[in-house]
C-alpha cells in the first residue's frame, strides 16, 4: 500500500478530486449553491488531466450533455442542488431507460423551489429515487463526511459504469461545505471500474440483451458498432419497438438489473448495534451526528445502536428489518419532515416504534435532539 | 454520379413512420448525398436528434445514432463533440425541437460556435403530436391549437442563429433538393457551428389544417414561394411576407470552440 496523503478539504473539494482519481474527464453543470465548488474545481482539475469541462446554459443541459460524452467512453458528471437537480430529472430518466452510466451529485438545501439556498437539508431524498416518471432503478449512495464524499464519489463512478446506471450522489450542505483532513488514497492502491466493451463482432452484438446476466457491455461511439440509442421502449437490438412482449421484457429487466446485484451495491455501516436494545437509523451528515449520540446514551448506559445506509436507494429493506426486529424503537433523525423515516416505516413500522426527529428550518440536527429522542423512550 | 443511399441505410427497419407526401425523406436523402459526397466514414458520424417525426431519422440511418429527449439533441451533442472531437456530429431536429423547447441550446452552441451540423427540418408546425403550432408557424395560419389563425411572430431560424454566432447559415426547401445537400455538404465541411434549415411539406397536419393540398402540391407551392436571398436584398419587406429566402445567410471562418478550449485552456492547465 502506497502512503496515503492527508489534506484539508471541504465534501465538495474531495468529490471533484475523486472524480478526476476514478477517471472522470467531463463535467457539464450549472451553477447552483451549494454545490458550485464541484465545477469550479473541475474546470481546472480536467484540462490538467486531459478533460474537458463546460459550463452549460443550464441543468437540463449539462444533463444532456454528460450523457453525450458517457457515449463517447468518457466517465462523466454533473453536480447540483435541488432546483437544478428537478430540472436534471428527465435526462436523468432518459439515462437509466438507454443504461448509460453517469454521475449526478446533488448537494441537498432548503425546498420546494429556491428554498434555503445556503443551509442543509435531507429532503431530496424522494425526489433522488421517484423524480422521474416511470418504473427505473437507481443507486443513490449518501456520505456523512468529507472522506466519505471522496471515497463514494470514487465509487459512484465505480457502480455506474459496472452497471450502466446512472448514480446519485447525494451530499447535503453540512458534507459538501465542512473541512476536514482527508487521508486520500493513492492511485495505485484505488479500485476503479471501467465498463465491460463488447468483445463479439459488431453484427453480433446486442446493447440490451435480456438474456445471461441483466448487464450488457458498452461501447463508445466510434468503436465501429454503430448501433442506437433512444429513449423509447427498445427491443435487445436498441431499436424502438412496439411489441408488447419486448416492452415487457425489456422493463423487467431493467428494473430487475439493480435488485439482482442488490449485495454488491448495497453497503450499510453498524455502530453498536449487537445488542441494542433501541435503535438509530440515519445517513448523511445526521447520521454523524447520531454517532456522537450513541457514544453519549451508551455512557449514559442506554443500549442505543447506530444503522447507516450508506447506499440509500435501493433502500436497505432487509437490513433495516432485521434491526427493527431487535430493537422496541427505531428512532429516525433526519432534515426533512418525514422522506426517509417513511421508508423506515414501510420495512420496520411492524416490529419497531417509529419515533421521527426533524428539523426543517436550515438547521442541522443536534446531538441533543437525538438523545432526547432516546431518553424518552430508553 | 448517383448515389447509393442504401450504403448509409439501416434496410431492415423500414418502412419508416413519415407519412406519404412528408418532405422528411427528401430532407434525408440530401443529407446522405452530402456525407457521400464528403466520404465521410460512417463509424465517424454521431447523428443526435430530439423528439418529433423529423427526430425519428436516425433510426433509419447506418452511423452512431442517439435519439435523445424532445428538445434537447444540441445539448446531447454537445456532450459527444467535446468527448470526442474527431467525429462528425450531425442534429437533426424539427422547428418545435429546436427553436420552442430546445430554443436555448440552439441560440448557445451557436454562440460558443461549436462544431455540429444542424438540420432543422422545418415543417411550421409539431407533427409528431398531432399539428399544434410551432415558433416557426407563419402569421394567420392554422394549427390545431390555432383554429383562428396564429397570431404571434414567427422566428426566422436563419436570422436567430446567424445572430446568436453561428458561423455557417443557409436556408433550401425539400423542393431544391440539389441546394439543400450542397448547403449541408459545405456546413459539414464548415469548421464551426452550422445551421442549415429544410423547409420541408407536412401534408398531414399543416396541409389539411390549410388546404395546402397534398404533398406534391406543397412542394410546387415551396418553389413558388422561394426567393433567391440575392434577390431577396433588393426587395421590400412588404413583398417578402410570405417568400422563403433561400440561399446562404452567413459563412465565416470563426474560432471554434473545442479546438479553443484545447489550445487555450488545455494548454494552460497543463502549463500551470
Ligand atoms: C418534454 C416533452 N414535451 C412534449 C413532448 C411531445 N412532443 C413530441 S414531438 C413534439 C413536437 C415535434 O415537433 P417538431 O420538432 O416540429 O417535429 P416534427 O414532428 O414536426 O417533425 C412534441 C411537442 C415530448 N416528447 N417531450
Ligand atoms: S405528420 Fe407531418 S411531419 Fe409527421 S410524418 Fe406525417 S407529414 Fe411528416
Amino acid at each position: 500500500m502506497a502512503e496515503r496523503k492527508a489534506q484539508m478539504l471541504s465534501g465538495n473539494e474531495a468529490c471533484a478530486l475523486a472524480a478526476v482519481a476514478a477517471g472522470c474527464r467531463f463535467f457539464a453543470g450549472y451553477p447552483i449553491t451549494p454545490s458550485s465548488e464541484i465545477g469550479e474545481v473541475l474546470s481546472y482539475l480536467l484540462p490538467r488531466n486531459g478533460g474537458r469541462f463546460i459550463q452549460m446554459e443550464d441543468e437540463i443541459a449539462s444533463m444532456g450533455a454528460i450523457i453525450g460524452a458517457s457515449l463517447c467512453g468518457v466517465k462523466s458528471l454533473t453536480a447540483t442542488s435541488g432546483p437544478g437537480f428537478s430540472l436534471k430529472q428527465e435526462n436523468i430518466g432518459y439515462a437509466a431507460m438507454a443504461e448509460i452510466p453517469c454521475v449526478i451529485v446533488n448537494v441537498m438545501r432548503g425546498g420546494p423551489s429556491t428554498g434555503v439556498p445556503t443551509q442543509p437539508a435531507q429532503a431530496d431524498f424522494q425526489q433522488a429515487r421517484w423524480g422521474r416518471h416511470g418504473d427505473h432503478p437507481i443507486i443513490v449512495i449518501a456520505p456523512a463526511t468529507v472522506t466519505g464524499a471522496y471515497e463514494l464519489t470514487v465509487r459512484a463512478f465505480n457502480l455506474s459504469e459496472k452497471y450502466r446506471t446512472p448514480v446519485v450522489l447525494l451530499l447535503d450542505e453540512v458534507v459538501g461545505h465542512m473541512r476536514e483532513k482527508v487521508e486520500i488514497t493513492a492511485p495505485e492502491d484505488l479500485e476503479v471500474v471501467n465498463r465491460e466493451k463488447p468483445g463479439m463482432p459488431p453484427e453480433e452484438y446486442l446493447p440490451y440483451s435480456h438474456s445471461g446476466t441483466d448487464l450488457n457491455p458498452m461501447p463508445a461511439f466510434g468503436d465501429g458498432y454503430r448501433y442506437h440509442v433512444t429513449g423509447l421502449a427498445h427491443d435487445e437490438t436498441g431499436f424502438p419497438t412496439n411489441n408488447t412482449r419486448e416492452i415487457d421484457l425489456q422493463y423487467r429487466r431493467l428494473n430487475r438489473k439493480l435488485h439482482r446485484y442488490r449485495d454488491d451495491i448495497l453497503q450499510v455501516r453498524k455502530m453498536e448495534t449487537d445488542d441494542a436494545r433501541i435503535g438509530i437509523v440515519a445517513y448523511g451528515s445526521t447520521a454523524r451526528t447520531a454517532r456522537h449520540t450513541v457514544k453519549a446514551a451508551r455512557s449514559e448506559g442506554i443500549p442505543v445502536g447506530l444503522l447507516q445506509p450508506v447506499t440509500v436507494w435501493p433502500f436497505p429493506d432487509e437490513e433495516i428489518r432485521d434491526f427493527g426486529k431487535q430493537v422496541s424503537h427505531l428512532i429516525v433523525p433526519e432534515m426533512s419532515l418525514g422522506q426517509f423515516a417513511r421508508e423506515v416505516e414501510r420495512v420496520a413500522g411492524c416490529h419497531a416504534e417509529i419515533v421521527r426527529v426533524n428539523r426543517v428550518d436550515g438547521e442541522p440536527i443536534t446531538p441533543k435532539e437525538i438523545i432526547t429522542a432516546v431518553r424518552e423512550v430508553a | 454520379m448517383l448515389t447509393d443511399y442504401t450504403k448509409y441505410l439501416r434496410m431492415t427497419k423500414f418502412p419508416h413512420i413519415w407519412c406519404s407526401g412528408c418532405g422528411h425523406g427528401i430532407v434525408l436523402k440530401a443529407l446522405l448525398r452530402a456525407i457521400d459526397r464528403l466520404e465521410l466514414r460512417k463509424d465517424n458520424i454521431v447523428m443526435v436528434s430530439g423528439i418529433g417525426c423529423s427526430s425519428r431519422t436516425p433510426g433509419y440511418v447506418d452511423f452512431n445514432t442517439l435519439h435523445t429527449t424532445h428538445g434537447r439533441a444540441i445539448a446531447f451533442a454537445t456532450g459527444v463533440k467535446m468527448a470526442k472531437p474527431e467525429m462528425n456530429v450531425i442534429v437533426v431536429t424539427g422547428d418545435g425541437d429546436a427553436t420552442a423547447i430546445g430554443g436555448n441550446h440552439l441560440i448557445h452552441a451557436a454562440r460558443r460556435n461549436i462544431d455540429l451540423t444542424v438540420v432543422v427540418f422545418n415543417n411550421y408546425i409539431y407533427g409528431m403530436t398531432g399539428g399544434q403550432g410551432s415558433p416557426t408557424t407563419p402569421r394567420g395560419m392554422k394549427a390545431s391549437t390555432l383554429p383562428f389563425g396564429n397570431i404571434e411572430q414567427p422566428f426566422d431560424v436563419c436570422h436567430l442563429a446567424a445572430a446568436a454566432g453561428a458561423a455557417y447559415v443557409a436556408r433550401a426547401t425539400a423542393y431544391q433538393a440539389r441546394l439543400l445537400d450542397k448547403f449541408i455538404e459545405r456546413g459539414i465541411r464548415r469548421k464551426g457551428f452550422a445551421l442549415i434549415e429544410a423547409m420541408s411539406p407536412c401534408p398531414t397536419s399543416y396541409g389539411r389544417k390549410n388546404r395546402l393540398g397534398d404533398g406534391a402540391t406543397m412542394l410546387r407551392q415551396l418553389k413558388e414561394t422561394s426567393v433567391k436571398i440575392t434577390e431577396a436584398e433588393k426587395m421590400t419587406p412588404e413583398e417578402l411576407v410570405d417568400k422563403i429566402v433561400v440561399g446562404t445567410f452567413k459563412d465565416v471562418d470563426t474560432p471554434e470552440y473545442v479546438e479553443e478550449y484545447d489550445r487555450l485552456i488545455m494548454a494552460a492547465a497543463q502549463r500551470a
